[in-house]
């Protein structure tokens, strides 16, 4: 499972060591851990949280999405099921996931001041900006940071003393829905993301990275790494022969099988329909996208992995499709209920960050069109979509990307003072594509 | 771009006229706007070359610099402009109506309802177009820290008084152009552009002359012919019929006409300047006053054919009703003009050069607020607006086929009915989605239960049915109604309070430090030249 030279388990270790050193015993008031996908971002999250509640500093937990903060929540009970934990949640109705509970230790309440004296309290960042305080927080650990706007972290940072960051830099960042160029180069610039204002204010905080995503295949990490983080490369926790996706029924020559074979047997696959400028909800390419689920599912595919030597049946539950926008993932929902698939996860890359799948199959975001907009060419949104699986990725793509790109090179304004992000999207883009053109698939439907 | 614009544009194109992508107009327009229509010198930015403004169209203010790099005659024009801008803005001060307004209650830290005064209406500004916008908020920063005789004896280039009022003023319009759906300063363009689409790009709407030309084509043209004709279309000494909105000009009219005019007003002036006898002197103020008077025709012939556009466009405009939500937003307008009336009354400094972290992210939430408000408010007024909405699956409407009566659970079981629509949309509907439709200009809300065959959806009506057991009257649709429910939400809820700015935190850099008032802008080489 290791290499010569590179004990992944070990080099996590260091990492994470380094980490909860500084968290639990640096001087400075704040700690940045940049995490690849699939790194173990949420079991440092975990381990750090329960450390800090050991050591008796009173811990609040910011997360981004509700569902992300009812997934720590679960986690933490399930590390260390004797730990009161509190769920601050919105008054809406469903604020959080009804497992909760179910759990003794887990006191859910709209209102922080029920939580008082929890060693652990947890909520999204929009509701943590409601709370007031008169003695704020001992430590907080941020999740998914660089998905959080820099405003968003102003209207909480004043309830802690120190904090944990932790997040992805190469997933999607912030937007927001108006214009913002006017703040463009300030170092608060509210539409940021919150790590970029904190590092711009505070550079000397200690800044550490995550070395071995355990979720990428050893076919996907370097792919990954090369084309989304070119400066922080990370290795993947597998080797080649560690994992396996095999299937019973044998492929029937179509092009939904071949590509479905050739993922299979190296990771990707890239299914290539006719060159064509289409409407978003590009028909053709939505039922391209609904047969190869179909077949994935059809043929009795069986995953093996370091964590079961027996072979997992790939069911609905472990695929997942990725689109750019909604109405693509509607239409695509869509034409799976007609072929009769109802369990498959279908979502726009916002949705899917953080995530992890034995399958996914992605609809590319710049399949059929005409031009290349930033939104299409943002890195965070294919890296989003390249990164979600466990076994294979299969791409559904009209034939002229490359040429696209090639066509419309970027002419967003320079900004003065803004910190420019490498690799940009036009580059990414390409390194994804070469590379998938050796798994390349033509079909003609 | 939405579908439903896609499809005007395309249908635009087909007919050879801008097609209508809104019934009603969205945004407020004042009986008596202020239109300005300014015009740059190349070469050097935020020059002003000159302008046409005023609120009667057929007496527009005539304003020109006649060397727009004489730092002398460009307050010439400045001043003359806050003469006629500065007294359109005071006449709307002093008419005030008493209203209430919220505010935080520095004792208690409650919310309490304080009187205050709102002014009755408010100034509006029309600029051609969205570089007209740009060059508002230049001349905003370029005056406002200017400073006058009285406030710094000594400093060289003193700004006639009422200068850099003007500027704080233009800058205040500036900054709230870019809050959606404001009106106190609008971009003609923009503004058209929101209510047809044209078979011309985004980009080619900026130009208000192929705009109109595809709005309300000349008799015999089509709009793709119109609007090349006012692209290009020179006459005989190569110079364009329809002069761009500005506030740029033509380079053609640069060199062939407006170059020479104002090497000729050197050369008169100068020798004005070298005159050794009255005599001659009075000859050469002669030749000079000749020379400027040319100036001025140049500028007014740059300036006027879009000054009749603007008012033109405001005429097509008017003539749509209305929407109903945009007197409430042009009250939002008034408020915003009030409150700076109030601080420029009380005294307060300049608005400062960039905003600090707290101030900025109140804006940025503003405008998120605003244009989610806007987007569900436009779409509430406007049915063919709504049925954008609808195609692109985040509405849709449809004939109520059955109502069943059902509770909700608990101690006091409060109505819950079960509405069956049945529609020919497609809308987004996630199991247990929200959904909201106005009744009586209130939302309600329901929750999307189930489809019970294709475009058969089953929802569960949730609130505004009054207290009672029974549901009151009219509060739940009935079979055979025509209902249109959304799935964005119709109002939108205030945003967390942010920290003061001095209680700015560490990770944004701390308190900013006690405000120092700014510093005037140094002279600079180029201010000499």
């Amino acid at each position: 499972m290791t290499t010569v030279d590179f004990d992944p388990g070990a080099a996590a270790g260091r990492a994470t060591d380094a980490i909860l050193h500084d968290t639990l015993h640096g001087t400075e008031r704040g700690v940045v851990v940049d995490s690849p996908p699939g790194a173990g971002k949420s079991t440092l999250v975990v381990r750090a949280a329960l450390e800090l509640a050991a050591a008796g500093r009173p811990l609040m937990i910011v997360a981004q999405t509700n569902a992300q903060v009812d997934d720590l929540v679960l986690r933490l009970a399930e590390k260390n099921p004797d730990l009161p934990v509190g769920r601050l949640h919105s008054s809406d109705t469903d604020a959080y996931d009804a497992a909760l509970d179910a759990l003794p230790q887990v006191r859910t309440s709209a209102k922080a001041a029920d939580l008082g004296g929890l060693p652990v309290v947890l909520s999204t960042a929009a509701k943590w900006a409601h709370v007031k305080v008169d003695e704020p927080w001992r430590h907080a650990i941020v999740d998914e940071a660089y998905q959080m706007r820099s405003d968003s972290l102003l209207a909480v940072a004043g309830l802690f003393e120190r904090a944990l960051f932790v997040g992805d830099p190469g997933q999607l960042d912030p937007f927001s829905i108006v214009g913002s160029e006017q703040w463009a180069g300030l170092s608060y610039d509210p539409s940021a993301s919150a790590v970029t204002t904190l590092l711009a204010h505070n550079p000397e905080l200690p800044q550490h990275r995550l070395p071995v995503s355990w979720r990428l295949p050893a076919s996907a990490a370097p792919l990954v790494s090369d084309a989304f983080y070119p400066y922080t490369p990370f290795r993947s926790g597998t080797s080649h022969g560690d994992r396996r996706l095999t299937f019973a029924v044998p492929s029937d020559g179509s092009g939904p099988d071949r590509v479905i074979d050739e993922a299979a047997e190296s990771g990707w696959g890239l299914l290539e329909l006719p060159a064509r400028h289409t409407p978003r909800t590009d028909p053709e390419a939505v039922r391209a996208v609904a047969a190869v689920v179909r077949r994935l599912l059809d043929r009795g595919g069986a995953a093996t992995s370091e964590r079961a030597p027996d072979p997992t049946p790939l069911t609905a539950d472990r695929v997942a499709v990725g689109t750019a926008h909604r109405d693509q993932a509607a239409a695509i929902r869509a034409a799976l209920a007609d072929l009769g698939v109802p369990d498959v996860t279908v979502d726009t890359a916002n949705r899917l960050q953080g995530r992890e799948y034995d399958v996914t199959v992605v609809l590319h975001p710049l399949s059929g069109r005409p031009d290349a907009t930033a939104f299409h060419l943002e890195t965070g949104r294919l890296c989003v979509l390249a990164s979600r699986h466990r076994h294979a990725c299969v791409m559904i793509c009209r034939a002229g990307v490359t040429d696209l790109l090639d066509d419309y090179p970027s002419t967003e304004p320079v900004q003065l003072g803004t910190l420019v992000k490498f690799p940009d999207g036009w580059e990414a883009n390409h390194a994804v594509l070469s590379h998938l053109r050796e798994h390349r698939v033509p079909w003609h439907p | 771009m939405s579908l439903i614009t896609a499809l005007a544009r395309l249908e635009a194109v087909g007919t050879g006229r801008a097609q209508p992508t809104a019934t009603v107009r969205h945004r407020h327009l004042s009986d008596h706007p202020l239109v300005f229509v300014p015009l740059t010198t190349a070469g050097e930015t935020g020059a002003p070359l000159g302008a046409l403004v005023g609120t009667d169209r057929d007496a527009p203010r005539l304003l020109v610099v006649p060397q727009p790099r004489d730092r002398d005659l460009r307050f010439t024009f400045l001043a003359d402009l806050a003469d006629v801008v500065l007294p359109y803005i005071d006449a709307y001060a002093d008419s005030v109506e008493a209203a209430e307004r919220t505010e935080t209650d520095p004792e208690t830290g409650k919310r309490v309802k304080v009187a205050a005064e709102l002014c009755a209406d408010a100034p509006q500004l029309i600029v051609p177009s969205r570089t007209g916008l740009d060059f508002v908020r230049l001349l905003g920063r370029s005056m406002r820290f200017r400073r006058t005789v009285e406030q710094d004896p000594d400093a060289p280039y003193p700004a006639p008084p009422r200068v850099p009022l003007l500027g704080r003023w233009l800058t205040h319009y500036g900054e709230r152009a870019r809050v959606p759906g404001s009106s106190l300063l609008l971009a003609l363009t923009d503004v058209l552009s929101r209510h047809w689409a044209t078979g011309q790009s985004g980009l080619e709407d900026e130009h208000l002359g192929a705009l109109l030309a595809w709005i309300d084509p000349p008799q015999g043209l089509t709009g793709a012919e119109a609007a090349r004709r006012a692209e290009l279309a020179r006459d005989a000494e190569g110079q364009l019929l329809c002069p761009p909105a500005g506030p740029a000009t033509d380079p053609a009219f640069d060199n062939k006409l407006l170059a020479p005019a104002i090497e000729r007003y050197d050369r008169a002036r100068t020798a004005l300047a070298a005159a050794e006898d009255p005599l001659e002197a009075d000859d050469r103020l002669a030749a000079l006053t000749r020379a400027e008077r040319e100036v001025r025709d140049l500028v007014e012939s740059g300036t006027r054919p879009t000054w009749d556009a603007v008012w033109r466009g405001l005429d097509l405009l008017r003539a749509l009703p209305e929407g109903a939500h945009v007197e409430g937003r042009w009250t939002r307008d008034r408020w915003s003009f009030t409150g700076h009336r109030d601080r420029v009354l009380a005294g307060e400094p300049p608005q400062p050069r960039r905003d600090d972290a707290v101030t900025a992210a109140n804006k940025l939430a503003t405008r998120e607020r605003e244009q989610a408000r806007l987007e569900a408010q436009e779409a509430l007024d406007d049915p063919l607006v709504m049925a954008g909405r609808r195609l692109a699956g985040e509405a849709f409407a449809g004939e109520v086929t059955d109502v069943v009566m059902a509770y909700s659970e608990g101690k006091r079981p409060s109505p819950r009915p079960l509405v069956t629509v049945r529609t020919d949309d497609r809308p987004h509907l996630a199991e247990r989605g929200k959904v909201y439709r106005s009744l009586g200009g209130k939302p309600q809300s329901a929750e999307f239960v189930g489809q019970e065959a294709d475009g058969v959806l089953v929802l569960r009506v949730l609130d505004k049915m009054g207290r009672g057991k029974e549901p009151e009257p009219g509060s739940v649709p009935e079979k055979g109604d025509r209902v249109c429910f959304t799935l964005f939400e119709h109002e939108q809820r205030g945003g967390a309070k942010l920290p003061d700015p001095e209680e700015t935190p560490w990770t944004h850099g701390g308190p900013p430090g006690e405000p120092a008032p700014e510093a005037p802008d140094t002279v600079t080489a180029e201010d000499v030249l």
